[in-house]
């Protein structure tokens, strides 16, 4: 697999507190949006195509998991 | 409301006259005489080979229709004879620029190199195209011409195809060793060889209207995301010869197109766009597209090419493009054929290239028009993010997809040896020629791809200076290139295009493609690749 998927920042919670206040006081489509456009900037940074698909196939995996219980063994 | 319809007129036809069961035999038949069939038509004849072409009308000019010619286009139409005169009527352009809103999100330039002898696309109606390749036509004795002939039946034979044709006269009878099928979008050589046809279908629909009018806006290609005049869609404006200008409005979903294309409800869209309203309708149609090429190109005798056998979304000019690609890559493999020069096994290589092709440009204009009409909420906030980062960014700039305008596709095809040296540069096997900037001995200035045409358009050993002489193979003709030799690139454009040291040479297929190519080519080597080309082994 291209993705990493160890941990890459040396304070985890700082990462995520600073990604969840970005979203802090928008309604549900306007962070849509943003995370779009996060989205879109993060893989451009990135800049390589295997790394992006795992990447998607990883988060739908789990997001498929989370929807449908029954995927769970 | 367009005046520029020609009239042709029936003429009853000699074959016309025999039993139904002793109908005339022609090696080749043409069906349908718009710009794929008529091309088609005048290569093959250039070739040697005579050609029956049948057309269901009588009549051509309903309408611009398609009016971007890529610089593909033009070199083939050259190599056809009407190469000046499609550039000399047209508009020439190669700068496109995508608005978002008010703003300019960038520009474009599709031909920023000189020495090329065509331009990087010009605009031209597609009535005016197809009255030169008819005019082109009358030269070409090997060519019969036939208006107001309807093939209504067609059945496969082993060694023939037997048509039944319509006219004014009533039906007569001929048979063909092979049928190129150029009848377009709604074929009806589709439905009688029982071929499917299948694709996505786009809901959003679009309105066209070319307006005649004196205007300031200067010969580029304008896409808007989002205009003020036309709020949350998109539009295109295109110059084309005679004052007249391509309008382009995207409509939503559920638009009664009866209503939208009346000129009383499309005059305040645009003058709203121009800001005034000193025009005059010229063409007005209200279409939804489909993106779809059926499965097989090639059905026995029976070969599909242009609309017949793919029909793309219209941003991109890849529709008649692609179908003039179709003609110069069937022309000569056909001709060969017919000649007994190659195996019927040639004919197998066009539904490789030219469905790959297909899928290549339906790929293409498929992305743009889901950018243009995004399917879902999701869609939109994605293109809603990229259209707002390319404010500032380039990585979101180059995302913008206003449209990805024709190039020639480059082929993967069993017909190319592929490089067994290294090349740093220079078309690949399977890529077209380029074109560049040359000198005769004496001064004059020409380009590659006159040289290509004044060497017979077979197939062409283009040869740079301090190789062997004698390593083209009989029917091969000789481009030589450099220092002592018949043509100069006292530029260097030739050498550096083709990442050329002493001795590089290119095997050119009949239609300009690269078969293969060698730096330092033996006659053993040339001979392998030819035969490798031509499906001879």
């Amino acid at each position: 697999m291209a993705l990493s998927t160890a941990s890459n920042f040396a304070r985890p919670d700082d990462a995520f507190r600073l990604v969840v206040e970005a979203h802090r006081g928008l309604d549900d489509a306007q962070s849509a949006v943003l995370d779009a456009a996060l989205v879109l900037i993060l893989a451009n940074h990135i800049g390589d195509m295997a790394v992006l698909r795992d990447a998607i196939a990883l988060g739908k995996r789990r997001i498929a998991a989370t929807v449908t219980p029954r995927q769970k063994s | 409301m367009s005046k520029h319809v020609t009239q042709f007129g029936y003429r009853r036809h000699p074959d016309q006259d025999r039993a139904p069961r002793a109908g005339a035999h022609h090696p080749v038949v043409v069906v349908g005489a718009g710009p794929i069939g008529l091309s088609l038509a005048i290569d093959l004849a250039q070739r040697g080979q005579a050609v029956v072409l049948l057309d269901d009308a009588d009549r051509i000019g309903e309408g611009s229709r398609a009016i971007c010619f890529s610089k593909r286009s033009l070199e083939y139409w050259d190599r056809l004879g009407v190469g000046r005169r499609m550039v000399e009527k047209g508009v020439v352009w190669s700068v496109g620029r995508i608005f978002h809103g008010d703003n300019q999100l960038y520009q474009f330039n599709l031909l920023p190199e000189q020495g090329h002898k065509m331009p990087a696309f010009i605009n031209l109606q597609q009535y005016y195209a197809e009255s030169y390749l008819v005019d082109r036509v009358g030269d070409l004795p090997a060519i019969d011409l036939r208006w107001r002939n309807r093939v209504a039946a067609l059945e496969q034979r082993n060694d023939h195809v037997v048509l039944t044709v319509e006219t004014p006269d009533g039906p007569y009878r001929l048979t063909a060793g092979y049928v190129a099928a150029c009848d377009g979008a709604r074929s009806t050589l589709r439905g009688l060889v029982g071929a499917d046809f299948q694709g996505q279908v786009f809901e959003d629909q679009f309105l066209i209207a070319d307006v005649k009018m004196t205007a300031e806006f200067p010969t580029e290609r304008w896409f808007w995301f989002d205009p003020p005049f036309h709020a949350g869609r998109s539009a295109l404006l295109h110059r084309q010869p005679d004052n007249v200008w391509r309008i382009d409005l995207q409509l939503s979903p559920d638009t009664d197109a009866t209503i939208e294309r009346r000129p009383e409800n499309v005059r305040p869209r645009i003058a709203r766009m121009l800001g005034h309203d000193q025009f005059d309708f010229e063409w007005i149609s209200i279409y939804r597209f489909q993106c779809r090429r059926m499965a097989r190109f090639v059905h026995d005798r029976v070969i599909f090419a242009g609309d017949s056998a793919h029909q793309v979304s219209p941003f991109g000019a890849r529709g008649a493009n692609s179908g003039l690609e179709d003609a110069e890559n069937l022309a000569w493999k056909l001709a060969r054929v017919i000649a007994g020069q190659s195996p019927a096994a040639l004919l197998e290589s066009y539904h490789i290239e030219r469905s790959l092709a297909a899928d290549e440009n339906i790929r293409e204009s498929t992305r743009s028009t889901d950018f243009m009409a995004p399917a879902t909420r999701q869609e939109a906030r994605l293109r809603q993010a990229v259209l707002a980062l390319a404010e500032d960014t380039d990585f979101a700039k180059r995302m913008v997809n206003g449209g990805r305008l024709s190039v020639p596709s480059v082929y993967d095809t069993p017909l190319s040896t592929p490089d067994r040296e290294s090349w740093a540069g220079g078309p690949c096997p399977g890529a077209s020629m380029v074109d560049a900037p040359l000198q005769r001995p004496d001064g004059v200035g020409l380009y590659l791809s006159d040289a290509f045409i004044a060497a017979g358009k077979t197939f062409a050993l283009l040869q740079f200076a301090g190789g062997p002489s004698d390593v083209a193979p009989a029917g091969v003709e000789s481009i030589r290139i450099g220092d002592g030799e018949a043509l100069r690139d006292s530029t260097g454009a030739a050498a550096a295009r083709y990442d050329a040291q002493a001795g590089s040479a290119y095997l050119l297929r009949p239609d300009s493609y690269v078969a293969a190519r060698l730096r330092d080519p033996t006659r053993a080597g040339i001979e392998a690749a030819l035969k490798r080309a031509s499906a001879s082994s």
